[in-house]
């Protein structure tokens, strides 16, 4: 591979694993709750959060180029209070990529945190323990493998990320160009072979990131069962 | 008074838990067809479900809305609910308020200590289950249907450890079965119940 490939799969892979680090916590909190507290407003925000599954890409990319620009609320705070932009930067490559794979961790998660037999919380209370111990000691642990499961299909779906990026984060050579914004670059210009060898490693990354999530999901029936 | 249950009111399906009990022996049963009520009114006892009414007192503590945590309750519920990630060991010391040797000997789940959870046999599974409810010194132990699942050929020799328990650890117990042998086995009162209602209590 060429250094500018390697460049354009480092900034990939860099990015991919920070917006799915920090789509950790919100997404293990909302999906807790989904799955194990009823409250008023619960369906909406089930909705809302399934948004940018069902919303056009390009869509997402339009509200959070509004949000995030110099002049939207959001940017335009962060500007004037920290002199930090987030449009047209690897900034905003990262957000793209959280808004975008975000639910699907939402739903693993869920899923992974209905899955723990809610009869071993109630015992670990009755031998004293607090929420956040039952949480940590029992819930968590149980639902690990379905969190990392969703975790790195998350990251799969960071890295194909195409729609709200190229709006968001335009498409610049070096600071913002992530595979699937430079593979769609090179067919634009004729490039074709290159873009199929980053057409290659995406496909390859896409694989073992789904293979690997479907692995840990299957241990972690077998985990849970008593 | 161990264990006091005044007027306590919860509807269900079919028909509406009604129950005032005294409880003062050393074992109890608490007997009764499937479906009466047994397995609801343990889960109220030790804070799993909130009643509609009512008040329920462990050694005149009023408990009624005391968290599950708090409650100092030993409740081990008919499918053990031991935790299939932790080793015998760590499922034992979980909530342990006391040095677990007294109980481990009496139990006999030293052999057992290092072993996964999930290698356990149905009668194995019971002990560490009441080892892991003793250990945190509850004033009162709840044990719903202990020997459900534990095979036919390898009840007698559980109960016998019920009995020991009783005998060497004296904690107050609630047992619900619907297994008369067992009830004479182990039990100094037995209460029935039936649709939610005490239908009968009296020494055995």
């Amino acid at each position: 591979m060429s250094a500018e490939e390697l460049q354009i799969l480092s900034l990939t892979l860099r990015t991919a694993a920070l917006s799915t680090i920090l789509i950790v916590p919100p997404a293990l909190a909302v999906a807790w709750l989904l799955a194990r507290r009823r409250w008023r407003g619960k369906s909406l925000v089930e909705t809302f959060v399934a948004l940018p599954l069902v919303m056009p890409p390009v869509a997402t990319g339009l509200l959070l180029l509004q949000l995030l620009g110099r002049r939207g609320p959001l940017g335009g705070w962060l500007h004037r209070t920290f002199d930090v932009d987030i449009v047209f930067t690897w900034r905003a490559v990262v957000i793209a990529m959280m808004v975008m794979s975000f639910p699907l961790l939402v739903r693993a998660a869920r899923v992974a945190f209905e899955e723990v037999n809610p009869r071993l919380e109630q015992v670990a209370r009755t031998l004293g323990a607090s929420d956040a111990r039952v949480f940590a000691t029992i819930t968590l642990p149980l639902a690990a493998r379905g969190i990392v499961s969703g975790m790195l299909l998350a990251f799969a779906r960071a890295i194909g990320e195409f729609g709200a990026t190229i709006l968001v984060a335009g498409n610049i050579p070096g600071r913002t160009s992530t595979l699937s914004l430079a593979i769609y670059n090179l067919v634009q210009l004729g490039r074709d072979g290159e873009a199929f060898r980053l057409l290659g490693v995406a496909v390859v990354i896409a694989f073992l990131a789904v293979w690997t999530a479907e692995g840990f999901l299957r241990r972690s029936h077998d985990a849970r069962r008593p | 008074m161990t264990l006091a249950v005044r007027d306590l009111v919860l509807p269900l399906a079919e028909f509406t838990l009604d129950v005032s009990l005294d409880l003062d022996a050393r074992t109890t049963a608490l007997y009764g067809p499937s479906g009466a009520g047994k397995t609801t009114l343990l889960e109220l006892i030790a804070g799993l479900r909130t009643p509609q009414n009512g008040r329920i007192e462990l050694h005149g503590r009023d408990v009624t809305n005391v968290p599950p945590r708090h409650r100092r309750v030993g409740y081990v519920p008919q499918d053990d609910a031991l935790f299939p990630h932790l080793s015998v060991r760590q499922n034992v010391m979980y909530g342990a308020r006391a040095m677990p040797d007294d109980v481990i000997d009496v139990l006999e789940l030293a052999p057992l200590l290092d072993r996964s959870v999930k290698r356990l046999s149905g009668g194995e599974r019971k002990r560490v289950a009441l080892a892991r409810a003793l250990l945190t010194q509850p004033a009162v132990l709840l044990l719903d249907e202990p020997l459900a699942g534990v095979d036919v050929a390898l009840r007698g020799r559980v109960l016998e450890y019920f009995v020991r328990i009783r005998d060497e650890l004296a904690v107050p117990t609630l047992y619900v079965t619907h297994h008369m042998e067992e009830v004479e086995a182990l039990c100094e009162e037995l209460v029935t119940i039936d649709r939610g209602r005490i239908v009968a209590h009296r020494r055995m």
